[in-house]
């Protein structure tokens, strides 16, 4: 726990309540939604995840940087050790840092990387009292002060967050047998990884892009941040897809989105899920997995419609975690099967939609 | 599901080297799960002393050896429908295989609940695991068996520098060595084949990291990874010999998932039903791992992680073995979310094994692939500096943490960090303050950078406290961050008041404490809840830390709180009997309607199983600590007389900060504890006591025993704690002593008093009320004074001695009782030649006996102190000791096999590592039950005898008579064999080990022609001692039954003569009482 050159700085909720903590990323005031995530390790994987857009991440795990930060490999076009090209959460609020990191695969420290990416960050905040703040008052915004001028609060879900982090064009994706459309609202490259590891293409366009015209043999509709309620031209397009029989499987937000298309509803949760360790039972049945997840909505279980059924639930607060359409392959999971951060147990559901796909072209 | 009705659980014995208090916590846990569920419980375990063999755990108890035959019988008589093996270890483990493979539970339709025997078998032999692991592609270290140099090197070809060589079947790893090259293969294989004909050429993972998952899995095929462990140390050092952090701290997300997901798939494709272990080894330079070992049970590393996450493993395994699904069992701390998930920590926690190396001759201090350790702690914090330094604290080495210690004994740095011994860590510190780099100390330990780099921050944090030389002129922020990074005040106290006396470092640590408040800089209490604050948790697990700004709970301070001291580290005279004690004191509490609160560090234990009191702070037992918790809690009072010596050498000091103590006044305690006010007050009040003198110069000394003669008792001042007393047998041990463990001068003079030998040990357990003595047991050791108490076999009710005696004893008992006020328990040992009595120690807490007296009796000692202590007015129990109409038999565990080299023999230091309490209709009986218990044969025809001086020849006669005329064949040394010829008693004459003639001792005990060896040195000296050690040692090293006291031998061969073993009858507890 090291002491200078790390200068206070402050982190103020706008509901008041005000944390001393010592700067150690990048120098400069930030404001955003203010969430906790209760995982043990992934935090590169987590800083680089699109879903994170807008938001201030509390990390309850006390001692982070531990590993320093991964070296940029490029495998498939994409940054082999992380989730995006870049840092994408607003501000991280840890308890302990290490800036001394251990690791073959590190290339420099977190402290470093947040600089470089102009990314503010704290330490020394009671991060345990903070994460009871929220889970008690909920998700609300939040500001990182870091000298005596104050900046205004912003809330991100205000904005359309998924224009902000989708891909600005098509970009391709391997060369298998099975064309995927892959609907980018701010995918995650371990959902590109899993697809490519089957005889697949994946064919990345931006959210908002009309793929009726293209030739593909599933649609999947990737996660991303904020309310899906935005994200008007992605629900019109699915609406026009599940209106056909070609599988579509979404991933969090994408499951949101399906729902809306469906005709269900979704509400803003609490302090929504964000964690390693959220269990999920598959409807129906005694099989329980333990999924990674990070979304502060959800599908409204009540809303399902008639040709529709819920997939999957969650064991501690039965919220909704999956939808299933009763006759055709058409299915969406709210947590993550590609994991990274996070448990791997749900990973066979991309073999599911690969087999849905072998399916409908027989 | 069917309905099962009735099951048996198998505990796993005395505790021992590797297999400790773990599994009462695990058992208890297991019984808990089965009552719940309405099931019939039968419990067999010979450890009298543990929490699971208490009233109400289980609804049958039988004090019996876990052997096939005794659990066979028992299997006849309860007829239960199932069976619990994974819940006592690998003794209850190995019992139940070969239950399973006799086809003994088939014939009696007994069904193993949970993991299926047929994969459990699968996952102990290591290559048929192996071979089954590369089915589903995980991957083992590369391993060939060769029998020529030949093969040897074309394995090592195949298998890729470097290499570890070992010889099979060769004891103390002799032949092993690692080799980077052909040229060092060469010289090595050649080496090792001279052990052995057989060779095993292993890929080296030295070096390597070593992490562990404990897993669950239920018959939905639903499996989840509840915690995950690094090793501070790299591979090589046994996990049980490790520090050991959870969660991993230097693993990438992508490698802790693919270590995770592997252990899923092993557990899947084993079939295990419960909980299981997985141990791995993970090259530090790339995501390259090893699949190392696999516990198909509930273990050490279980416990460790039950209480390192609130997930109480045991009690899941339990009800997943009944059919249950995770899905369908609640997480136990938050009660609304399900069990099915994996913990989410918001601190961390250190695991630190407690060794007590310095109590065996012999024995090396290295550590590594071998278990050493009698105990260890858990450390919580919410940094690794915290962790490590509180962890440190509590090892009760005493150390004060990483840094401001005591300096170690010198040895060159280089050699410390290369070779682990126990104190390794502070050889780290040493390191640092020569001026090494982190990278150096790295190269040389392999330890993780990380480890060290934090370790390194305590070090630098200490340079610039030092800096400083009064506590006022610290900076606030510093301070903090000191506290932050796990300093005590007595370490800043030391750090900053360097010039200060011994002496005086507690006052400045008072003073630091002072300064501390007054800015503001104290702990604040964090709950232990699971799930990271994510849900709600109405948990009472807790831990303190400096890591924060607000108290997860607010404690009423409604004077309604009792707060007992737990006993710490399992050590070597200090174990389950002081868990069971302050867990029956936290029972006796919320009966009497307060609120129980428990401050204990020992993950091995029950009293730090959450469900035990209405608080648990898994917390120091420090004094400034205790001060905190005090503080925060404002209690009625503080029991501090059922944590053993812990506590009980707090009392004073917690007394003089106006904390109040429950029961006998500290003022009273500390009477009993000083020795020279002790024997004072014992001639004050016309108590006979052995001569004695206090001391305070060597040459005082040698006057003094001059004219007592030898042996004498030395009890050093207690003020310099640690030290326990000592019987020396001549000027050599005498000097010895005084230079090792305690230091002679004015200031700390040294009670010195007159040993009595061939004089009866009896021992005295009470509680008393104002000086009233409510209720006693009085029991009896079958050695003669000189063997530990702790070492001693004790039978109880006394069986062989006078009325007088026992009147005399209560009569003193009563006036110190008396004398000293006692309301509480208390302890005092008592010397008995012909009527003659005189007082050797007095203890005013509950001793190590206290459970076996309480179970034998059926009258739970603790509850009536506890309830005096809290001012209720207890009634004098009916029952009298004369009364009983059977006898219980305590007797000592020893671990020398353990323990490699170590002389296996009893003197003025304990040695005994558990301890097991059998009940017999006759004292032969309850004798020969509990020696069963601990490990003894009967033998069945060749006894080994060497039978020292003359009193145990004489001793020994009338059974080495009945021996031969029962058909046994006596084997005996020179002077023995004559001794018996002289009577008339036949036997066959062998030769000592080192002279090269045949018959020879060690051949014998070798060629196992011996099924028991009586071997009884002629005194403690040194001399004597390295005559005989080659045979003890090779007794304990070739399994072969020793004893090494001519009163217990004797003991032993009775019982032999008037109980075969189908003889002895199966009773449950209930039977007798």
């Amino acid at each position: 726990m090291p002491t200078n050159p790390y200068p206070d700085a402050r982190l103020v909720l706008s509901d008041g309540a005000v944390f001393h903590g010592k700067s150690f990323g990048f120098q400069g005031s930030i404001s955003g939604e203010l969430v906790f995530n209760t995982a043990m390790t992934g935090y590169p994987e987590s800083l680089t995840d699109p879903s994170y857009r807008g938001q201030i991440l509390v990390l309850t795990y006390p001692s982070i940087g531990n590993y320093g930060v991964p070296k940029p490999t490029i495998e498939d076009n994409m940054l082999r050790f992380f989730e995006s090209d870049h840092i994408h959460v607003s501000a991280l609020i840890i308890s302990d840092y290490s800036e001394k990191h251990s690791h073959w695969n590190s290339s420099q420290s977190l402290g470093d990387w947040l600089k470089a990416e102009k990314v503010p960050a704290l330490f020394g905040i009671d991060t345990r009292m903070l994460t009871r703040h929220i889970r008690e008052k909920g998700s609300m915004p939040a500001k990182i002060l870091i000298d005596s001028n104050d900046i205004p609060f912003d809330d991100p879900n205000n904005r359309n967050l998924v224009a902000e982090v989708s891909a600005q064009q098509k970009t391709i994706y391997g060369k298998g047998k099975h064309r995927i459309m892959l609907v980018d609202c701010g995918v995650k490259s371990n959902i590109i990884r899993c697809l490519l590891e089957y005889d697949t293409t994946v064919i990345r366009i931006p959210w908002d892009y009309d793929y009726s015209r293209e030739d593909f043999d599933g649609l999947f509709i990737s996660n991303g941040p904020g309310n899906p309620e935005h994200c008007i031209a992605t629900i019109a397009h699915l609406k026009q897809s599940i209106a056909g029989d070609k599988p579509v499987f979404g991933i969090c937000l994408g499951h949101q989105l399906l729902a809306l298309a469906s005709g269900a509803s979704t509400y803003k949760l609490k302090f929504g899920h964000r964690s390693h360790n959220q269990p999920v039972l598959q409807d129906g049945t005694n099989k329980a997995y333990l999924t990674s997840q990070n979304h502060g909505y959800a599908v409204d279980i009540a809303s399902i419609q008639s040709d529709w059924k819920s997939w999957f639930t969650n064991l501690n607060d039965n919220s909704n975690e999956g939808i299933i359409h009763k006759k055709k392959p058409i299915f969406s999971t709210q947590f993550h099967p590609e994991a990274s951060s996070g448990p791997t147990d749900t990973a066979f559901l991309f073999s599911h939609f690969i087999n849905a796909i072998e399916q409908w072209k027989k | 599901m069917e309905k099962i009705n009735k099951v048996l659980v198998l505990g796993s014995g005395a505790l021992k080297i590797g297999e400790a208090g773990e599994f009462d916590y695990s058992g208890s846990q297991a019984l808990k799960a089965l009552r719940e569920e309405g099931i019939k419980t039968v419990l067999i375990n010979p450890n009298i002393a543990t929490v699971q063999t208490s009233e109400g755990i289980a609804d049958q108890i039988y004090f019996l050896p876990v052997t096939p035959y005794f659990v066979e019988r028992i299997i006849e008589k309860e007829k239960p429908e199932g069976i619990l093996l994974a819940f006592g270890g690998q003794t209850a483990l190995n019992c139940g295989i070969a239950l399973h493979e006799s086809g003994v539970l088939e014939k009696h339709q007994v069904k193993v609940l949970g993991t299926p025997v047929t994969a459990i078998m699968e996952t102990e032999d290591r290559e048929r695991f192996a071979a089954l692991l590369g089915t589903i592609g995980v991957k083992t270290p590369k391993s060939v068996a060769v029998t020529s140099e030949e093969q040897a090197l074309k394995a090592a070809e195949e298998i890729g520098f470097p290499l570890i060589i070992r010889a099979a079947f060769t004891l103390g790893g002799q032949g092993s060595g690692f080799c980077n090259n052909m040229d060092e293969l060469q010289k090595q294989a050649e080496k090792a084949f001279s052990y052995a004909d057989q060779i095993l050429i292993e890929e080296s993972l030295k070096g390597w990291k070593e992490i562990e998952y404990e897993v669950v899995r239920d018959r939905y095929d639903n499996c989840i990874t509840v915690c995950n462990m690094e090793n501070f140390d790299p591979l090589g050092i046994h996990t049980g010999e490790s520090i050991v952090v959870a969660p991993s701290q230097t693993l990438t997300n992508s490698e802790y998932h693919k270590l995770r997901k592997i252990s899923i798939q092993i557990v899947k494709r084993v079939g295990i039903i419960g909980e299981c272990n997985v141990q791995y080894a993970l090259d530090p330079e790339s995501e390259d791992y090893r699949v190392i070992e696999v516990n198909a049970r509930l273990s050490r590393s279980s416990a460790l992680a039950s209480k390192a996450t609130g997930y109480p493993l045991a009690f899941v395994a339990a009800k997943l073995a009944l059919g249950f699904g995770l899905h369908e069992l609640k997480n136990s701390v938050t009660k609304t979310t399900t069990a099915f998930f994996e913990p989410a920590l918001d601190y961390m926690v250190c695991k630190i094994p407690r060794w007590d190396l310095n109590k065996f001759h012999g024995v090396s201090k290295e550590i590594g692939s071998s278990m050493k350790s009698v105990g260890e702690i858990m450390a919580i914090g919410r940094s690794f500096e915290e962790c490590i330094q509180k962890g440190l604290r509590m090892a009760g080495l005493g150390m004060h943490g990483f840094v401001a210690n005591r300096e170690l004994p010198e040895e060159t740095i280089k050699k410390a960090l290369n070779q682990p011994t126990d104190t390794r860590i502070f050889s780290i510190a040493a390191a640092f303050a020569e001026g090494w780099s982190v990278e150096q100390i790295h190269l040389n330990t392999k330890i993780d950078r990380w480890f060290l780099e934090k370790l390194y921050n305590i070090h630098q944090l200490s340079e610039k406290i030092a800096g400083f030389n009064a506590i006022e002129s610290l900076p606030n922020d510093l301070l903090l961050e000191a506290k932050k990074c796990g300093f005590s005040d007595f370490q800043l106290a030391r750090l900053v008041y360097s010039e200060a006396a011994p002496t005086d470092i507690e006052q400045l640590l008072l003073t630091v404490r002072k300064h501390r408040k007054s800015r503001g800089i104290v702990p604040v209490i964090k709950q232990i809840d699971t799930l990271a604050a994510e849900f709600p948790a109405d948990t009472n697990y807790l831990y303190l830390t400096y890591h924060g700004d607000e108290h997860d709970i607010l404690p009423e301070k409604d004077g309604r709180s009792v707060v007992v001291l737990g006993s710490g580290a399992y050590r070597i005279g200090s174990s389950v009997e002081f868990d069971w004690s302050g867990v029956n004191a936290l029972q006796s509490i919320e009966k009497a309607g307060y609120r129980s609160v428990m401050i204990n560090y020992n993950p091995e234990t029950v009293s730090t199983d959450y469900d035990s009191c209405n608080r648990l702070y898994f917390e120091e037992l420090s004094l400034e600590r205790t001060l905190d918790i005090a503080e925060l809690e404002l209690p009625l009072g503080v029991i501090v007389s059922t944590g053993g010596q812990i506590p009980n050498n707090l009392a004073m000091r917690l007394h003089r900060q106006q904390v109040p103590i429950l029961g006998t006044s500290p003022e009273s305690i500390d009477k009993a504890e000083n020795r020279y006010k002790f024997s004072e007050l014992l001639d004050s009040i016309g108590v006979d006591q052995p001569a004695w003198k206090e001391l305070s110069s060597m040459e005082d000394i040698e006057l003094f025993t001059k004219e007592v003669g030898f042996p004498v008792l030395v009890r050093p001042s207690y003020v310099l704690s640690g030290a326990a007393m000592n019987v020396v047998s001549n000027a050599s041990e005498l000097r010895h002593f005084l230079e090792m463990a305690t230091k002679i001068s004015k200031q700390y003079p040294v009670v010195v008093s007159k040993f009595l030998t061939d004089a009866k040990e009896i021992e005295m357990d009470a509680v008393a009320d104002k000086g009233e003595i409510i209720l006693y047991a009085i029991s009896e050791h079958i050695e003669f004074a000189g063997v530990h108490s702790g070492d001693a076999t004790m039978m109880f009710p006394p069986q062989k001695v006078y009325v007088e005696t026992i009147r005399r004893i209560k009569k003193i008992s009563r006036k110190i009782a008396e004398a000293l006020q006692i309301s509480g328990p208390f302890n005092i040992q008592f010397l008995a030649r012909d009527n003659d009595i005189k007082v050797i120690e007095c203890n005013l807490r509950a001793s190590r006996s206290l459970p076996f007296v309480s179970k034998v009796l059926k009258t739970n000692f603790i509850d009536y102190a506890t309830r005096i202590m809290l001012g209720e007015k207890v009634e004098k129990p009916l029952k009298s000791l004369f009364e009983l109409d059977y006898i219980g038999v305590k007797a000592p565990q020893f671990s020398f096999s353990r323990l490699s080299k170590a002389d296996p023999v009893l003197g003025v230091d304990m040695a005994s590592t558990g301890e097991v309490g059998c009940i017999g209709d006759d004292y032969y009986e309850a004798i020969l039950k509990s020696m069963l218990a601990v490990g003894y044969r009967i033998p069945k025809k060749n006894i080994l005898i060497s039978s020292g001086p003359m009193r145990s020849k004489t001793e020994l006669l009338a059974s080495a008579l009945w021996l031969t005329e029962n058909g046994f064949d006596l084997f005996a040394t020179q002077g023995t064999h004559q001794f018996l010829a002289e009577n008339n008693i036949p036997s066959k004459v062998v030769y000592w080990p080192d002279v090269p003639k045949s018959p020879n001792a060690y051949e014998l005990i070798r060629s196992r022609q011996i099924d028991l060896v009586i071997n009884i040195p002629k005194n403690l000296s040194q001399e004597e001692l390295d005559n005989d050690y080659t045979i003890r040692r090779a007794a304990v090293d070739f399994n072969v039954p020793l004893i090494t006291n001519a009163r217990l031998a004797s003991a032993f061969i009775y019982a032999i003569a008037r109980y075969r073993l189908e003889d002895l009858r199966i009773k449950s507890w209930s039977e007798y009482v």
